[in-house]
């Protein structure tokens, strides 16, 4: 066990940490914040997909150790950011989910696509959220969500 | 899907992970990004007893050009070079290669280090260095060597790194005059790795250099592809021939599916080549 001190979601939290122990198990078991969901465990399929240090990472492949001193972002520390709010009006709106499992990871990716690509075609963010693996809705309906979200951002001034 | 249990301890400095590495028991493992081990030992086909996180080992995320070439840190992620955070001496081919490397996820992790030093013969970076002609520098504590990546790799995983010794960067000679090259890719799925991907560079002044990996033992050069597209004016019927023996001498088991396959990545890349 190794103390480990994360910034998570805002919060200073303090934990001793098996080094084996990913940050997704961490979040998951630990601080019980469930919003980030588990699929395949080996960097498949992203739905574990969550920011460290403002970048999108895949908490199933990150070990927590390795977190020390970081800021830990998971879904449920946008609830006040502007461009997650957007996604997540156009993901109702556009119908962009059904069982919901992979919608974590897609709203964490799809928000990193908008702030690193403005206002993407459809092409970019088909090419951009390949690694995200979505089981029941069908890509469509989430392309067209993280597309018409661009698009509402663009045509308010820029994210 | 969990790991077995290891043991965890940061380098600081160089010299550090090395000494770590040699006090180390039976299996010690280094990580810096962690995208291709992590997975490894939570499926277990990789075991380690130690893990040895370089990841925060500032120097080696350097990368310097000078008139020699440049010397790209070993901890260069995927998503800096596709960012253009360091010099692409290549006409954008650095930047090519790091952007088609599995998802933006994984690339804001993954080194050019830990690709080189995993020995993939389906990842992108050792095929690229080795069109390019890099060289690979290694370290143990003060002392440090320089090898060829063809000579580096020498099979599926294995590398010539000795047991106290990691990947510090990698180094590709500049040359000023101008450049051209290709790249092709087949792969199931966009970002999944390359059922055969194949790069072609050509210098002005100097033969072509055609690299191919993928589904084979260990990435290669194709001596015979690259005499043959040296001559002018070769016929595509000629070129294929020679491509066709490359890869039967450096892929015995390929059948004739793998054959087409690779036969073709490399014809597209040494077309997009000679496109440019």
């Amino acid at each position: 066990m190794r103390p480990v001190t994360i910034e998570l979601n805002g919060a200073k939290v303090v934990h001793d940490i098996e080094p084996r122990e990913t940050l997704a198990d961490f979040v998951r078991e630990q601080c019980r914040l469930t919003a980030t969901h588990l699929g395949c465990e080996h960097g498949a399929c992203g739905a574990c997909t969550v920011l460290v240090n403002d970048k999108p990472t895949r908490s199933c492949l990150r070990l927590a150790v390795m977190c020390e001193g970081c800021t830990v972002q998971t879904l449920e520390g946008f609830r006040d950011d502007r461009v997650m709010e957007t996604l997540r009006r156009q993901f109702h709106e556009c119908h962009a989910l059904q069982c919901g499992f992979c919608t974590p990871g897609m709203l964490v990716m799809a928000r990193d696509i908008l702030l690193r690509l403005p206002n993407p075609d459809e092409q970019i963010v088909r090419r951009e959220l390949s690694g995200q693996i979505c089981r029941c809705t069908g890509y469509a309906n989430i392309i067209n969500a993280v597309v018409a979200a661009g698009r509402e951002i663009g045509s308010a001034g820029g994210a | 899907m969990k790991s077995a249990k290891f043991d965890y301890v940061v380098a600081k400095t160089v010299a550090d992970a090395t000494a770590a590495l040699a006090s180390a028991g039976a299996s010690p493992a280094i990580i810096a990004g962690g995208q291709s081990l992590v997975p490894m030992l939570n499926l277990r086909v990789a075991f380690a007893d130690v893990l040895i996180d370089i990841s925060g080992i500032e120097e080696l995320r350097e990368t310097s050009l000078t008139t020699n070439g440049i010397t790209i840190g070993a901890l260069t992620t995927h998503a800096a070079i596709e960012d253009g955070k360091i010099p692409d001496p290549f006409r954008g081919l650095l930047r090519k290669v790091a952007s088609g490397i599995s998802y933006r996820s994984i690339r804001n992790y993954g080194t050019v280090g830990g690709s080189v030093a995993l020995a993939d013969p389906a990842a992108d970076w050792p095929v690229c260095f080795m069109a390019l002609g890099a060289n690979v520098c290694i370290a143990t504590g003060e002392v440090s060597r320089s090898q060829a990546i063809t000579e580096f790799i020498e099979s599926q995983y294995i590398t010539s790194l000795r047991k106290d010794e990691i990947v510090i960067g990698l180094h590709i000679a500049r040359s000023d005059e101008p450049q051209r090259w290709g790249l092709h890719r087949v792969a199931r799925k966009n970002g999944a790795f390359a059922d055969s991907i194949a790069i072609a560079v050509q210098r002005d002044n100097e033969p072509p250099s055609i690299a191919l990996g993928g589904a084979v033992q260990r990435p290669f050069l194709l001596a015979a592809a690259a005499r043959q597209l040296s001559r002018r004016g070769t016929p595509e019927i000629e070129l294929r021939a020679a491509i066709a023996q490359d890869v039967r001498a450096n892929v015995p088991e390929a059948d004739s599916y793998l054959m087409r396959l690779h036969t073709s990545t490399v014809l597209r890349a040494v077309r997009e080549m000679g496109s440019q």
